[in-house]
C-alpha cells in the first residue's frame, strides 16, 4: 500500500497523493438511515470548517483586512520604500541560489540512496532528516559555532578574506540547511516507482550515463523533483529563526523579508509590517498554486 | 561524472564566494562606517546621520546601519560582525569589545567617560493612570501587572532592575529589604521580552499596568500618539548610554569625526530633541528634562562589573535566584 | 529483489570510477559543510566541560521549565491535531461542498507562511484587539496556538492519500453485514488510517518542539510559565551561554529524533503485518 513502512515519511503536497484529493468519494447512502448519515456528514463538515475557520481562514483573513484597513496607498507606498524592495530582492536572491543547489544535492542524494548500495544509508538518512528536526534558531547556533570568528573554520576563513557569518553567504547557507530535505524526500518514492528498466535497456542501446540520466530518469522523476522545489521554495522564502541569528541585522544589506516584517513590526510601523507580510503571503499563495498545478498535470500525465 | 555538473556546481560555489567578496570588501571609493547599535535610537540616527553627512567631515561619508537588543549586537561584533561605531544601552556590552580586543581600553577616558547620551527609568503607565501609579512601591501592589524585559538578554532590563533595587537603598532600606522588593516586584512581571523594544510592543499590545523602561523610549512614544503617560519616580537611576569607536583601521578618522559630531552642541540637540538627555551643558532644550530628586548612578551601586557579578551571574545571581524561586513557586 | 543486477546508476555508479567519486565527493561535501560540520560543533559545544556540566546545563530550573513545556504543549498539540486533522482530511476526501478546492489549497499555508507573519497574524485575532473578543496573547494557550496553527497540514496530508486508496467496499460490506457506523470506523477505517495518522503525528511533532518564530510574539516569553524550549536556547546564546544552548538544543533533538524513530519502527513492523 502506502512507502510508509521504508522509513520515508510523506511529506505535505507529495505527488503519491496522485488522484485528486478534492473528489469525493462519497456515494448517495441508502433510504433507511439515510437522514442520520447525512446528519452525520454534516456535523463532521461542520467541526472541520469551524476548526479551520478559527484556525486558519480567520488568520489569513485578518492579514489582509488589516493591511489594507488604511486603503490601498499606504500600502503601495510601504511596499516601494527601498528597504522593502530591497529585503524582498534579498529573499528571493538567497532563494535563487539555496533551492538551485539543494536541488543538485537532492536529485545526487536520491539517486544514491535509492540506486547505490552501501553500508549506512540508513545513518544517511538520519542525516538528510535532520535539518527537520532541528530547531532553526539551533540551525543559526551551530552555523555560527563553526564559521564564525571564533568558530572551527573561523580563523581559516578570516585567512582568506571570506565573510560568511553576519553576511549573505551565511544566510544563504542557513537557508540551504533549514531546507535541505524536501527535494531528496520528494524524488526517492518516485524514483523507486521508475525503476531500473528504461535505465539499464538504454545502457544495454549504449547509451552514455550522462546521455541516459537526461533522457530517461531526469523526465521520470520531473515532477517528484518539481515538488521537492516547490516545498524548498516556500520553506526557504519564509525562513526567520536560523536567518536571524547570522544575518547582523544590517539594514538594506541583510534583512531578508521576514527579518523585514519583525523590524517594522518592533518600529511601529504596523502597515510597513503587515505590507511586507502580504507580499510573503502572497508568495506562498503562489507557490502554492503552483503545486496545485503541478498536482493536476501529474494526474493528467498518470492517467492518460 | 557528468563534466557539466561539476561545472554548474562549481560555478554557483563560486558565485556564492564572489557575493562574500562584494559583501565584506567596503564597496567602491567614498568612506564607509557601519554603525551598529542597540534599537532605541533607531529614529534619531534617521536623522543625526543626514545632519552629519551634511557637514564638511561628513561629506561623502555613507553608512550601514544595524538595530537590535543591545547585547546581542554587542556579542554579534564580538563574533565577527563589521562595525565602525558603535552605540550601546549599557557599558558593559562595549566593555565586552574591549576584553575581544576590537576597542581601545581607553575608550571612556574622554570628556564625557564615554557617554554619548543620558536617560532616566520611569514608568509608563495606561493615558490616565488608572492604576494611579505614582512610583516604585506601586508596582508591588497586589493585582498590578509589571512588564519588564528580560535581564538577561536586555540590557534595558538591567537598568530598569538596578533602577528599582537602588530606589529601596536610597529610601534607607537595607540590601536584604531592597531584595525582598526585587522579589515582589518579579512576582508581579507578567512578560518578559527579549528587548526593551519588545516589551514596549507588548504593553502597547494591551498587556499590563505600568512598563518600566527609558525615558526617551517613553517621550518618543508619546509623540507618536500612543495613549500613555509616564511617571519619573522620584528615586531612579541615569541611565548612561556608551558610544565608541571600533578599530583602528582606514574608516577610524570618520568613525572618529561622527563620534565627535554627535557630542557637539549640535548632535546633542539632536538627541535631546528625541527625548534623550545631553551629555553636555548648554544644550538648547535640556531645560524640559525634570531633575529626580534622588537621582543615583550605577556607580554608586558599585559599577557594572561588581553589579553584573552579584545580580545577573547566570548561576549564582541575585536576580537569577529570584526568578528561580518564583519560577518554582508559580510554574505548575 | 534487485539481487544479480548491477548496483548503482549511470553517473553515480557505486564501482570506483573516477566520475562518480567526484559525484560522490561532491555530494559528501555539501553535506558535510551544511549539516555534519554544525552538528558535531553543536555537540563538541554542548560537552565542554564533560557530562557533568551537559547535565548541570539542561537540569537548570528554567531549562527543564522550557523543555518541559515544549514537549508537553507539542504532545497536546499533536493530539489535537491527529484527531481533527484525520477529521479534515476525511471532509476534505469524503464530503463536497461550494469552495472545497480553496480550503484544500489552503491547507498547506501554514507551512508555506514564514514563522513571524503567524505570530502576528495570531496576535491581530487572539490577543487584545481581537474582533472575537477572544484573548489568549501572553498565556500558555498561546503557545498551543501557535503550535497548532504551524503544524496544522502534516496530519491532513498524509491521511489523504491513504483515505483516496480505502476501498468502499469494505466498509459498505461490514455495514451490510449489520455493523454499525461507529464498529466500521473502528474495526475497519482508523486501523487502515493509523500509519498515515501515525506519519503526520511524527512530522507535527518535530516540528512543534522546534518552532520558534511565531511563539516569540505571542507568548509573552515567561521564564517557567510561557517561556518555549527553542526561546530558551534563543536566551542563552544571547547570554553567551553557548554550551547551556547547544546542550538544551541537543535534548530537545534527542526527543524529537527519538519520536521520529519509534513511529518509524512502529510502522514498519505494522507494515508487515498487512492483510
Amino acid at each position: 500500500m502506502s512507502s510508509s513502512g521504508e522509513g520515508a515519511l510523506p511529506i505535505p503536497g507529495a505527488p503519491s497523493a496522485r488522484r485528486s484529493s478534492t473528489r469525493s468519494a462519497a456515494r448517495p447512502p441508502a433510504a433507511a438511515g439515510a437522514r442520520a448519515a447525512r446528519r452525520r456528514q454534516l456535523g463532521v463538515r461542520a467541526i472541520a470548517l469551524g476548526y479551520l475557520a478559527l484556525l486558519l481562514l480567520g488568520p489569513v483573513a485578518m492579514i489582509f483586512y488589516r493591511t489594507f484597513e488604511h486603503g490601498i496607498s499606504p500600502v503601495l507606498n510601504a511596499a516601494t520604500t527601498p528597504s522593502a524592495t530591497h529585503a524582498f530582492w534579498l529573499s528571493l536572491e538567497i532563494v535563487a541560489i539555496a533551492v538551485p543547489l539543494n536541488t543538485i544535492f537532492g536529485i545526487g542524494m536520491a539517486l544514491l540512496l535509492e540506486r547505490g548500495r552501501f553500508w549506512g544509508k540508513a545513518a544517511l538518512g538520519v542525516l538528510i532528516d535532520l535539518p527537520f528536526a532541528i530547531s532553526p534558531v539551533v540551525v543559526g547556533l551551530s552555523l555560527v559555532l563553526v564559521y564564525g570568528k571564533t568558530g572551527w573554520l573561523g580563523d581559516w576563513l578570516a585567512e582568506q578574506g571570506i565573510q560568511v557569518i553576519f553576511s549573505v553567504p551565511g544566510m544563504v547557507l542557513a537557508t540551504a540547511v533549514v531546507s535541505l530535505p524536501f527535494v531528496v524526500r520528494e524524488t526517492m518514492p518516485v524514483l523507486r516507482e521508475l525503476g531500473v528498466d528504461a535505465e539499464q535497456a538504454a545502457e544495454t542501446l549504449g547509451a552514455s550515463p550522462w546521455q541516459t540520466f537526461l533522457r530517461i530518469t531526469l523526465p521520470g522523476i520531473r515532477w517528484g523533483v518539481v515538488y521537492g522545489v516547490v516545498l524548498t521554495t516556500a520553506r526557504a522564502l519564509g525562513e526567520f529563526g536560523a536567518v536571524s541569528i547570522v544575518s547582523g541585522r544590517i539594514e538594506e544589506q541583510t534583512q531578508t523579508l521576514p527579518l523585514f516584517v519583525q523590524d517594522r513590526f518592533e518600529n511601529f510601523d504596523s502597515t510597513g509590517a503587515y505590507t511586507a507580510a502580504v507580499v510573503l503571503a502572497l508568495l506562498a499563495l503562489g507557490t502554492l498554486l503552483a503545486m496545485n498545478l503541478l498536482t493536476r498535470i501529474t494526474r493528467r500525465r498518470t492517467e492518460a | 561524472m557528468p563534466k557539466r555538473t561539476v561545472a554548474i556546481a562549481l560555478s554557483l560555489i563560486a558565485g556564492t564566494l564572489g557575493l562574500t567578496a562584494c559583501g565584506s570588501s567596503g564597496g567602491g571609493g567614498g568612506k564607509h562606517l557601519a554603525l551598529v547599535a542597540y534599537s532605541t535610537p533607531q529614529s534619531v540616527f534617521e536623522k543625526l546621520i543626514p545632519a552629519f553627512e551634511a557637514t564638511t567631515d561628513g561629506k561623502g561619508v555613507s553608512f550601514s546601519q544595524s538595530f537590535g537588543p543591545s547585547g546581542e549586537q554587542s556579542r554579534s561584533v564580538a563574533n565577527g560582525l563589521h562595525a565602525d561605531v558603535v552605540n550601546f544601552s549599557l557599558a558593559p556590552d562595549v566593555e565586552r569589545l574591549v576584553k575581544a580586543g576590537l576597542v581601545s581600553p581607553t575608550w571612556n577616558q574622554n570628556a564625557t567617560h564615554g557617554f554619548l547620551t543620558n536617560s532616566v527609568a520611569v514608568i509608563i503607565v495606561r493615558k490616565g493612570n488608572p492604576k494611579h501609579i505614582t512610583g516604585w512601591a506601586d508596582l508591588v501592589k497586589p493585582g498590578v501587572q509589571v512588564l519588564t524585559p528580560n535581564p538577561f538578554t536586555s540590557g534595558g532590563a538591567r537598568w530598569n532592575v538596578m533602577a528599582a533595587y537602588g530606589a529601596q537603598l536610597k529610601e534607607g532600606k537595607t540590601p536584604a529589604q531592597a531584595q525582598a522588593y526585587l522579589t515582589a516586584l518579579f512576582h508581579n512581571v507578567v512578560s518578559q521580552d527579549s528587548s526593551a523594544r519588545n516589551s514596549l510592543q507588548t504593553f502597547l499590545a494591551g498587556r499590563g499596568d505600568a512598563l518600566i523602561d527609558y525615558e526617551d523610549e517613553a517621550i518618543s512614544d508619546q509623540k507618536k500618539g500612543a495613549a500613555i503617560e509616564y511617571v519619573i519616580p522620584k528615586d531612579t537611576i541615569l541611565i548612561q548610554n556608551p558610544v565608541a569607536v571600533v578599530g583602528q583601521g582606514t574608516t577610524s578618522d570618520s568613525a572618529k569625526s561622527f563620534v565627535e559630531y554627535m557630542l557637539s552642541p549640535a548632535g546633542q540637540t539632536i538627541w535631546a530633541e528625541h527625548g534623550y538627555r545631553p551629555v553636555i551643558s548648554g544644550v538648547p532644550g535640556a531645560g524640559k528634562f525634570p531633575t529626580p530628586p534622588g537621582l543615583f548612578t550605577i556607580d554608586s551601586l558599585g559599577g557594572w562589573k561588581t553589579v553584573t557579578k552579584q545580580f545577573f551571574e547566570p548561576e549564582t545571581g541575585i536576580v537569577t535566584k529570584i526568578e528561580q524561586s518564583l519560577g518554582v513557586s508559580t510554574a505548575k | 529483489m534487485a539481487a544479480g543486477r548491477r548496483a548503482g546508476f549511470g553517473g553515480l555508479r557505486l564501482t570506483a570510477r573516477g566520475g562518480s567519486l567526484l559525484g560522490k565527493g561532491l555530494l559528501g561535501i555539501y553535506l558535510t559543510v551544511l549539516v555534519l560540520l554544525p552538528i558535531a560543533a553543536l555537540l563538541a559545544k554542548s560537552s565542554t566541560g564533560g557530562l557533568d556540566a551537559f547535565w548541570r546545563e539542561v537540569s537548570n530550573p528554567e531549562a527543564v521549565a522550557a523543555i518541559k513545556l515544549t514537549l508537553i504543549a507539542s504532545v497536546i498539540v499533536v493530539a489535537i491535531n491527529a484527531v481533527f486533522g484525520t477529521v479534515i482530511a476525511w471532509v476534505l476526501v469524503r464530503d463536497e461542498f461550494p469552495g472545497k478546492g480553496i480550503v484544500n489549497a489552503l491547507i498547506d499555508l501554514p507551512f508555506a507562511l514564514p514563522t513571524i507573519v503567524a505570530g502576528v497574524v495570531l496576535l491581530a485575532l487572539y490577543g487584545k484587539d481581537s474582533p472575537l473578543g477572544i484573548d489568549v496573547a501572553f498565556t500558555r494557550a498561546a503557545v498551543g496556538l501557535a503550535l497548532l496553527f504551524v503544524t496544522l497540514p502534516f496530519v491532513v496530508r498524509s491521511v489523504q492519500p491513504v483515505l483516496l486508496e480505502l476501498d468502499l467496499a469494505m466498509e459498505e460490506a461490514a455495514a451490510s453485514l449489520g455493523a454499525s457506523p461507529l464498529t466500521v470506523l473502528r474495526r475497519i477505517v482508523l486501523p487502515t488510517l493509523a500509519p498515515a495518522i501515525i506519519s503526520g503525528v511524527a512530522l507535527s511533532f518535530a516540528r512543534a518542539v522546534g518552532e520558534f518564530g511565531s511563539l516569540v510574539l505571542i507568548t509573552g516569553n515567561l521564564p517557567f510559565k510561557t517561556e518555549a524550549g527553542s526561546v530558551y536556547i534563543f536566551g542563552q546564546i544571547q547570554n553567551e551561554n553557548l554550551a547551556a544552548a547547544a546542550a538544551v538544543s541537543v535534548v530537545l533533538l534527542l526527543a524529537a529524533l527519538l519520536v521520529l524513530a519509534l513511529l518509524t519502527l512502529f510502522l514498519r513492523r505494522r507494515s508487515q503485518h498487512v492483510l
